[in-house]
């Protein structure tokens, strides 16, 4: 039901009135029914109902870029933990960077899954301005890359399989991130990653900002929840860039070719993980059953692999990645001018 | 990998001019404002003789610099960018590269090959940061990591010379933040194989160029007073909203702070190269 401290997307508004006209006339049946049915109104309902269902599939299916980047960044929608309380059992956080502090914009820790167990890793923005402040919105230090790993390199001693959850506007840029080497902590880990003998499943939930979140982005399966983007750079920072003004974002957005279809067009990604109507946000259960059973699906893939191959293919997973042209033909992906 | 290296060799003799440096008899130091003499810069390796500023060096002088003479030979020297966004940064992208390699007679920002440091014979390979910037898209990433598969193949020691103001290039969006995971993979290999791999840095590395092979090396040197890092320090201005410290991410702030090994004089970087790597050799 709408709440009015729910933050509201701009191009949401039509569902949003039709919710509280739909809320408006279920009050009304509800106050009268004492008085005896009303089938006309319970017609008009039902019939409001399947046009509201109907009016989420429309503006969902056809989101401007722009408008994906806002529905990954929505307040409400569930972030690393919720997936964690959702999906998991038995989490057993771990804190541990064994350098610098807990950094609290990344989250890490085992947990069951189904019949087995896994660790996860997952940059966590926060839900209100407390915690936001305490996750610094969800961009990590280099003290949150090397938790990662350090917990990472102990999943793959114990054959534990790797979940990783992104969401990040991107990583950190600041004066200690620098000071404490943010480059190359991310450098490390994505080597590492490339290296670590247990399977990896890496899901953009939110954001996939730039290098923090490529930092715990690589892995056997990419996948993206739907109304998600995976950009080298924000919207706002490219518009800068362009022209010199953050409010061109949107056309940047486009620009950039950041949604899920466009990846999984480029050959990034191997799935898009479908959202409940209306987007995650709406219906965190919901989106948190489908997460999960891509998970379970894909480990099990993985697991039916003949032994011994798992790091073979995943080097050649991102050996493949790219776009050129060489002696005149266009190599890897989709057709490209000669430049 | 179906082109192996010599197939398409081309042995460079510098035979085309560096054009990013300005005509004139005279030029200002931008490490300590005086006024210079260009030949003199140019004969010091483009470094100020007052203050020690390196100035940028193009790809042709570089490999001049360090290379026995006549040594290196190109590999994949025809790899071209696509246009995979169709992506128009106020001029369609095939056009800006088009004009990038006019103006420098390169094809790409990275260049990689075979060559002899003092008769070792070594993989090279180097990122221009006057082509995009230095940027990697899927052509740099692609050549640094058939380089480095050739470098492991061989049993080579490895020498990347990075200079990328730009990072991952923006014009081929998610394809170009790929080939840090592509590149530092293979390098992943290399280690493991027990390959050698010196990273060298030189004004500016940063972005995705310092977040993936750049910062990873056995060893890493860099020139003085290199801009290196993963933010650049406006970007960091505006988040930290506080006067960023004077020095900060320079090649001395990267010392001090323990990530890299050693700052090098560029009159110095040849034979430093070659102690390294004879340490390394069995
Ligand atoms: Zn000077």
């Amino acid at each position: 039901m709408p709440n009015p401290s729910e933050h509201r997307l701009p191009f949401e508004a039509p569902i949003y009135e039709m919710e509280t006209r739909l809320t408006e006339m279920e009050a009304s049946y509800a106050k009268n029914r004492a008085g005896g049915e009303n089938p006309g109104l319970a017609e008009q309902i039902r019939r409001l109902r399947r046009e509201l269902a109907g009016l989420k599939r429309v503006i969902y299916a056809n989101l401007e870029p722009w408008q994906t980047v806002q529905v990954s960044r929505h307040p409400q929608r569930p972030q690393t933990r919720n997936y964690i309380d959702l999906i998991f059992d038995q989490f057993l956080e771990l804190h541990g960077d064994r350098a610098i502090g807990d950094d609290k914009a990344i989250v890490t820790g085992l947990a069951h899954l189904g019949d087995g167990k896994v660790m996860i890793v997952g940059h966590q923005k926060g839900k209100n301005l407390a915690e936001r402040t305490a996750c610094n919105f969800g961009c990590a230090h280099p003290e949150g890359y090397r938790k990662a790993l350090l917990k990472m390199r102990m999943a793959a001693k114990f054959g534990l399989p790797i979940v990783s959850f992104i969401d990040t506007p991107g990583a950190y840029p600041g004066i200690a991130a620098e000071e404490r080497g943010q480059a190359s902590v991310i450098a490390e880990s994505l080597m590492a990653m490339s290296q670590l003998d247990t399977p990896i499943i890496c899901v953009i939930i939110g954001e996939g900002g730039s290098g923090g979140a490529l930092g715990i982005g690589i892995g056997d399966r990419l996948a993206m929840l739907e109304h998600t983007y995976y950009s080298v750079i924000s919207p706002e920072g490219c518009a800068t860039i362009l022209w010199k003004a953050s409010e061109h974002a949107p056309k940047a957005a486009e620009s950039l070719k950041m949604t899920s279809r466009d990846l999984l067009r480029f050959g990034i990604i191997d799935e898009i993980i479908p959202e409940p109507l209306g987007g995650a946000h709406r219906d965190h259960r919901e989106a948190a059953a489908v997460l999960k059973s891509y998970l379970i699906r894909a480990l099990g893939e993985i697991a039916a692999q003949p032994r011994g191959e798992l790091l073979q293919r995943r080097y050649e997973k991102f050996r493949r990645m790219g776009v050129f042209v060489e002696g005149g033909h266009a190599l890897n992906g989709p057709p490209a001018p000669v430049a | 990998m179906s082109l192996r290296p010599g197939g398409q060799a081309n042995t460079w003799h510098g035979h085309f001019e560096p054009k990013r440096v300005p005509e004139g008899v005279w030029m200002r130091c931008e490490g300590c404002q005086a006024t210079l003499f260009r030949k003199r810069v140019e004969q010091n390796l483009n470094v100020c003789h007052e203050c020690n500023y390196h100035f940028s060096v193009s790809a042709v002088d570089r490999i001049a610099q360090l290379l026995d003479a006549d040594t290196f030979e190109e590999w994949f020297p025809d790899l071209r960018p696509g246009d995979p966004l169709g992506f128009n940064d106020r001029r369609p992208y095939p056009e800006r590269v088009r004009a990038e390699q006019e103006r420098t007679g390169l094809n790409e920002a990275a260049i990689v090959g075979q060559g002899f440091i003092k008769g070792i014979r070594i993989v090279f390979g180097l990122t221009d940061s006057g082509f995009i910037m230095g940027s990697m898209g899927s052509v740099v990433g692609e050549k640094l990591t058939r380089a480095i598969e050739e470098a492991t193949l061989q049993r080579l020691p490895l020498v990347i010379v990075s200079g990328s103001g730009g990072g991952a290039r923006m014009h081929e969006g998610i394809l170009s933040l790929m080939q840090m995971a592509k590149v530092s993979s293979a390098l992943a290999r290399h280690h493991a194989a027990g390959g050698l791999y010196i990273s060298v840095l030189t004004h500016p590395t940063m972005g995705g160029v310092a977040a993936s092979f750049a910062s990873l090396g056995d060893i890493i040197l860099a020139e003085p007073k290199a801009l290196i890092g993963f933010a650049g320090p406006k970007v960091i201005a505006q988040t930290v909203r506080v006067q960023l410290p004077s020095g900060f991410q320079t090649s001395e702030f990267l010392l001090e702070h323990g990530f890299i090994d050693r700052i090098v004089h560029r009159r110095d970087l040849r034979s430093m190269l070659a102690q390294l790597i004879d340490y390394a050799s069995p």
